[in-house]
């Protein structure tokens, strides 16, 4: 027992946690929307970011991901203090986001929507809007990537307009898998699923985990945070107000931290 | 009646029990393949019973006639569409094509080679393009119709002060060169455009920066968070808009042997026209370089039909007014039926 708690304080002590939050502090005008917020992230590991509408949660993320920037705070990555003042900026040092709203290229297809921004073109000596695009490497990269998560999507020719729900959620998330290098945050991917759509989806979060990156899972749905997150913290008003390692008989006690009853 | 060639029927859950629902999505995809193939089919049926009512339409002279004349339409329609697809207008491109011509005209009489001519009219356009699109994006405007229109006025009444209000006659042998005949009974402004088309082409489809403008038009914000340079592809789509006002200034300065600051009036409209009912979406992201040409030349041969028919020629705007609002409402209909795709779909599937 002691043998096995030493083991983790010494891996603790040798490697930083791939992203760590520390004293983060954001106000929108007289709102004070982050307060002090700190939080770590470590490799291959799934951390539940709870609270109620309101609390923070949106905007931690977006700080994180280059959206917002801080008024007082660092971002950490792999020990290395890191300024990330634009989405290119995140998405360059290795963190991917999947936002609550998705954004998708609802007049493109599966694959162009997977490398926005980042298309596999050449060659190199030109600038980077004037290479030409490598469309059969991208549509064979898809392919392959499609079928290791599992993902079946009616055409990967038609444009994610024509799609579901579920299979829109799933490209967004299949997208973060693409180039996910070390940091996934996920702002409640199976909001407005159903229940099978959901599956899918956790099952590609899981996923993420497994291929060691560090993944933020926003969520309302305690099953989900009890069933994939390995600890759960919890944001009120702007303030971190605790944490907790989720299981099935602590629910209670996490839906009680959220509201502040 | 077997379903080919439509987007429901290969999902995964396909071996559902076939209800009337998952019936329905084949009649909806027919529906949006005749929408999208529209634009083409109504030039082809427009052509056909033109070819009955007139003996005259059919006739090589004439065709090449309706060619040259829309060549102008044709280039400036196609930098239209570039913006129309970044859900941006150009509403200077008549007046930039005008101030073009009238420089291109006093630097002719000035000295200046023919090159150097058309460099100057060719340039004259991108620079109205580049104020547009600096202007627009780095002045942080909301729409891009402000600044065109501010540009429209301006580039107006500079071309009318320069040329002192009326045309000036006189362009060098290499320009007017493009309004007369060149191969197969073609005027050297058809290959101009053809010219244009091809180059607009792979760039729009085989480099990043075509998937770029897609990506723009499709959804601002998310192009942004997925780290496009947003700002530097709006420039760029105002330059080349500009760039086509210059070139189409070129081409009708070829044929009138003439600049004028009276050149290009009501282009904007024209080419705008021409990008809607070709069955682009003036919604962004949709459409390609082929809706603008067939829209250009769906407008010249409505022009010409009527002429041909001796009918008013007042009743030509109200005909080009009846065909875009067709236009834009089959966009709307296209919109509500991949609405109704996306919710059948998502229903056979839980």
């Amino acid at each position: 027992m002691s043998a096995v708690a030493a083991d983790a304080d010494h891996a603790a002590a040798s490697e930083h946690p791939v992203l760590a939050v520390r004293g983060a502090t954001k106000r929108f005008g007289s709102v004070l929307a982050l307060d002090d917020v700190s939080i770590e992230v470590r490799r291959g590991e799934i951390v539940g970011l709870l609270g109620d509408n309101g609390a923070g949660k949106s905007t931690l993320t977006k700080c994180i991901s280059g959206v917002h920037q801080l008024d007082a705070g660092a971002i950490f990555l792999d020990g290395a203090p890191t300024q990330i003042r634009s989405p290119a900026d995140a998405r360059f040092a290795g963190i991917e986001t999947v936002y609550q709203d998705l954004a998708l290229f609802d007049n493109l297809t599966p694959g162009q929507n997977f490398f926005a921004g980042r298309e596999l073109a050449g060659p190199q000596w030109l600038p980077r809007g004037l290479r030409f695009l490598q469309q059969r490497r991208m549509d064979a990269e898809t392919r392959a990537l499609l079928a290791n998560l599992k993902v079946t999507l009616p055409r990967l020719d038609a444009v994610v307009a024509m799609m579901s729900g579920g299979q829109r959620q799933a490209i967004a998330v299949a997208r973060s898998t693409v180039f996910a290098r070390k940091v996934v945050i996920l702002d409640e991917p199976t909001a407005a699923l159903g229940l099978r759509e959901s599956r899918q989806v956790l099952n590609l979060v899981a996923a993420l985990r497994d291929q060691g990156n560090a993944v933020i899972l926003i969520t309302h749905n305690m099953e989900h945070v009890v069933e994939l997150a390995d600890r759960a913290v919890v944001l009120r008003q702007g303030r971190r107000v605790g944490e907790l390692v989720p299981t099935k008989g602590n629910k209670q006690e996490l839906v009680s931290m959220i509201v502040g009853a | 009646m077997p379903e080919t060639g439509n987007t429901g029927t290969t999902v995964g859950e396909a071996a559902l029990p076939a209800s009337r629902k998952s019936e329905a999505v084949p009649g909806l995809s027919l529906g949006l393949v005749l929408l999208s193939a529209g634009p083409v089919v109504i030039l082809v049926l427009l052509i056909a019973v033109l070819s009955f009512l007139s003996p005259y339409f059919l006739t090589g002279r004439n065709l090449s006639n309706i060619l040259a004349q829309t060549a102008v339409i044709s280039v400036v329609a196609m930098g239209q569409h570039l913006v129309i697809l970044t859900r941006g207008i150009d509403l200077s491109v008549g007046s930039n094509l005008a101030l073009a011509s009238v420089v291109g005209a006093l630097s002719f009489h000035a000295g200046a080679p023919a090159i150097v001519v058309i460099a100057v009219m060719v340039g004259c356009g991108a620079v109205v393009g580049a104020i547009n699109g600096l202007f627009y994006v780095f002045g942080r405007l909301p729409h891009p119709f402000i600044i065109t229109l501010a540009t429209l006025s301006i580039a107006k009444g500079l071309a009318l002060q320069l040329a002192d209000g009326r045309a000036i006659p006189g362009m060098p042998d290499s320009i007017d060169a493009l309004g007369r005949d060149a191969v197969w009974g073609l005027p050297g402004s058809v290959f101009v455009v053809a010219g244009v088309a091809a180059v607009l082409f792979i760039m729009a489809k085989t480099m990043v920066w075509g998937r770029w403008i897609y990506a723009v038009g499709g959804r601002p914000d998310a192009a942004l968070r997925m780290g496009i340079p947003v700002s530097w592809v709006l420039v760029s789509v105002y330059v080349i808009s500009g760039l086509c006002a210059g070139i189409g200034s070129v081409i009708l300065a070829g044929r009138t042997d003439a600049g004028s600051p009276l050149f290009g009036n009501l282009l904007e409209l024209d080419t705008i026209a021409a990008v809607i009912i070709g069955g682009a979406s003036f919604l962004g992201g949709r459409g390609h370089l082929g809706h603008a040409l067939i829209g250009a030349i769906m407008i010249g041969v409505i022009r010409n039909a009527l002429n041909l028919l001796n009918v008013n020629v007042f009743f030509q705007l109200i005909v080009i007014g009846v065909v875009i609002v067709i236009a834009v409402e089959s966009d709307v209909l296209r919109n509500y039926l991949e609405g109704r795709v996306r919710v059948l779909q998502a229903g056979r599937q839980s």
